[in-house]
């Protein structure tokens, strides 16, 4: 178990790195740099400016300077966003990206597992083929489509929920759904074939023959194991909350990690690429790691490679 | 008078004389069990022609193909075309100089979506975004399809350090989060493809479009792994099998065991991940163009069709709804006819 954790642990970190580096050598390969799109200076300030932050240095070198520094915890100065260093811009828009990420989760989880367990335990009546339409639908809207549509129905049309920002409790009642959407509808599906599945267990019935309530059956013996699959999707959720928070904190304009690293990228934000890259990297890989090291505690059926 | 005695019992049972008699052919037919033979496809067909959400998702993914490529080419207007005096129409409404036209007793086909504000035809705008997504999607299975099952096989079928290492990449790979390098690879690949588009030798990208086929590129490098993975999971077991062993003993190499009977004994499982990878593909082209790192104008796909809405959504509302329509809908089919395809040929892999 010990040597399996290490090794897990090892590989993430392998990708952490293998991430930064391939971030590294893209980004500098992207024709235009930080500078040139401010018309207003000079040829020599611009080199100036190069020199200063040592891009006139060649890449290799750049590149081991960067990693050097990095894992002293240093991320340097972000280019264009003048005095500020890279980790104090992303301490100040990570909570509210992850606040926005955790009530989403916390929406998802608390929506979908509830209603794959109705679904299977109505299992080809109308409740079942209901939530089924739903959760198909769920998974086929993209979330940039849902959050417009949630943006234009309750924002512009009927103009009941504010329509950007994160002022009040109100505010994140859009962004949340359209976030949420997804992880839900996915949750649903999993939730209803993996308690389907658990349903047809001899223990089940061995349960059910010994006069278990239904209800007693659901949260003794079948939810737990049910959930095992859910518990696996939280990595993958998370990278899909990612993706998701792209689009969702540029639509509802809030200032977020994911809108600082889109503009980043248009920007040639060289060291917020870096920076930003690498933070929502690990996060995503971290949690895959530890939800795989869980899983084998948790379920000791499954063999140890 | 034994047999007197017998003949009341005789006449009880309901037999005759008749029924001894040989059986006739069609008799004969009936009591066959054996059914004639079905091979994998016809069986499969059979499986899905029973699944009613998979054929009426066949139907609108046809729909969706005549709308997309035969349609536009018989539009009277061209996806580029720019009418003056018509910017910003609603459905079924006429600019100045069409309204004119149209005194003088000329027939002006009517622009049943309305125009864009650059009096853009938006029907035949929303064709050929669909085309571009359609296109995306297909084209990008197809290459994952390519490059996952050729990497899977081969690291399925050695086995030992080979398949180790093969698979120790793709696991790095896959914990990878995809949209981050999707995003950096589109725009570092991009302009080098333009570029590469404007030297001579490669004109022909400049046919199929050359922001194209940066998208093809950047999905193909980053998607097979999933592909890779089902394949080798699937050759693992088949190449134990005996028929395998039979080729082998009758001299077969390598490259014609994997191909005549490895890849040819998963091409259901083939045929259903790449299904499904379709609509992926098309989800990640409209997110990408809706950053506005996808497909660059004046093609319009429908992420981008979106995008340029957005800003005048409460005006003209139909110019968003109905590309964010036809973007659910197609993915939304996709999904459902795949599901019913791994139903009908693969139904292992169900869960």
């Amino acid at each position: 178990m010990g040597k399996y954790i290490v090794k897990r642990i090892a590989m993430g970190i392998l990708s952490v790195f293998i991430v930064a580096t391939l971030t590294f050598f893209l980004m500098n390969l992207v024709p235009g740099g930080p500078f040139v799109a401010e018309k207003s200076i000079s040829k020599a300030a611009q080199e100036a400016l190069e020199a200063k932050f040592g891009l006139d240095k060649p890449l290799l070198q750049r590149y081991t300077t960067y990693m050097t520094d990095f894992l002293h915890g240093d991320m340097g100065f972000s280019l264009r966003q003048r005095g500020r260093t890279v980790s104090d811009i992303i301490f100040s828009k990570f909570p509210v990206s992850a606040r926005l990420a955790g009530i989403a989760v916390v929406v998802a989880l608390c929506v979908g597992i509830p209603l794959g367990c109705i679904s299977a335990y109505n299992r080809g009546k109308l409740a079942d083929n209901f939530i089924i339409v739903l959760g198909t639908c769920g998974i086929a809207i993209p979330s940039f489509i849902s959050s417009v549509l949630l943006l234009y129905t309750f924002g512009s049309w009927l103009k009941i929920l504010p329509t950007m920002g994160l002022n009040d409790a109100v505010s994140y009642i859009m962004p949340v759904t359209a976030l949420a959407i997804y992880p839900t509808a996915y949750i649903t599906r999993l939730m209803r074939s993996s308690l389907l599945d658990v349903m047809g267990q001899d223990y089940i019935r061995t349960a059910k023959a010994k006069g278990l309530s239904s209800f007693m059956i659901l949260f003794k013996h079948a939810l737990r194991n049910a959930l095992l699959p859910v518990i696996a999707y939280v990595g993958p959720m998370l990278a899909s909350l990612m993706t998701g928070s792209f689009v969702v904190e540029k639509i509802f304009t809030i200032p977020g990690l994911g809108r600082e690293f889109v503009s980043s990228i248009t920007n040639r934000d060289y060291t917020m690429i870096m920076g930003t890259t690498i933070i929502l990297a690990a996060l995503v890989i971290a949690a895959n790691v530890i939800v795989d090291i869980l899983y084998k505690i948790i379920d000791p059926r499954i063999k140890l490679k | 008078m034994e047999h007197t005695e017998n003949t009341p019992e005789l006449e009880k049972l309901p037999l005759g004389p008749d029924d001894f008699s040989p059986a006739t052919a069609g008799e004969k037919e009936s009591l066959v069990v054996m059914r004639e033979s079905i091979n994998f496809w016809a069986d499969g067909f059979r499986r899905l022609r029973k699944n009613k959400i998979a054929m009426v998702s066949l139907f609108f993914i046809l729909l969706i193909v005549i709308f997309a490529y035969v349609l536009p080419s018989f539009w009277p207007y061209t996806y580029d075309q720019q009418i003056k005096y018509s910017e910003n129409l609603s459905a079924f409404e006429y600019g100045k100089t069409e309204l004119a036209r149209i005194e003088a007793g000329e027939s002006v086909f009517p622009h049943i979506c309305g125009t864009d504000k650059l009096g853009r035809d938006f029907a035949v705008r929303l064709m050929m975004a669909t085309r571009v997504s359609l296109t995306v999607g297909i084209v990008c299975s197809i290459c994952v399809l390519v490059i996952g099952a050729t990497y899977g096989a081969v690291a399925g079928f050695s086995g030992g350090l080979v398949d180790d290492i093969m698979m120790r990449f793709t696991d790095i790979l896959y914990t990878i989060p995809d949209i981050l390098l999707i995003i950096l690879l589109s725009i570092t690949l991009k302009p080098r493809i333009l570029a590469l588009a404007e030297t001579p030798g490669f004109e022909w990208m400049q046919k199929v479009g050359a922001n194209l086929i940066a998208m093809f590129i950047v999905f193909a490098l980053l998607y097979w792994v999933g592909m890779a993975r089902i394949t080798r999971s699937q050759v693992l077991v088949l190449k134990e099998s005996e028929y395998v062993t039979a080729a082998r003993a009758l001299g077969a190499g390598n490259g014609r065991i994997i191909r005549k009977h490895l890849l040819t004994n998963c091409i259901g499982t083939l045929i259903v991940t790449t299904t499904l990878q379709i609509p992926a593909a098309i989800f990640t082209e409209s997110y990408l163009s809706f950053l506005g790192l996808g497909v660059s104008a004046p093609m319009p796909s429908l992420g981008s069709l979106a995008t340029d809405a957005v800003k005048g959504m409460n005006t003209y509302p139909h110019l968003l709804l109905l590309p964010a329509i036809l973007i659910s809908v197609t993915i939304l089919v996709f999904n459902l006819f795949g599901d019913g395809l791994r139903d009908a040929f693969d139904p292992k892999l169900k869960n």
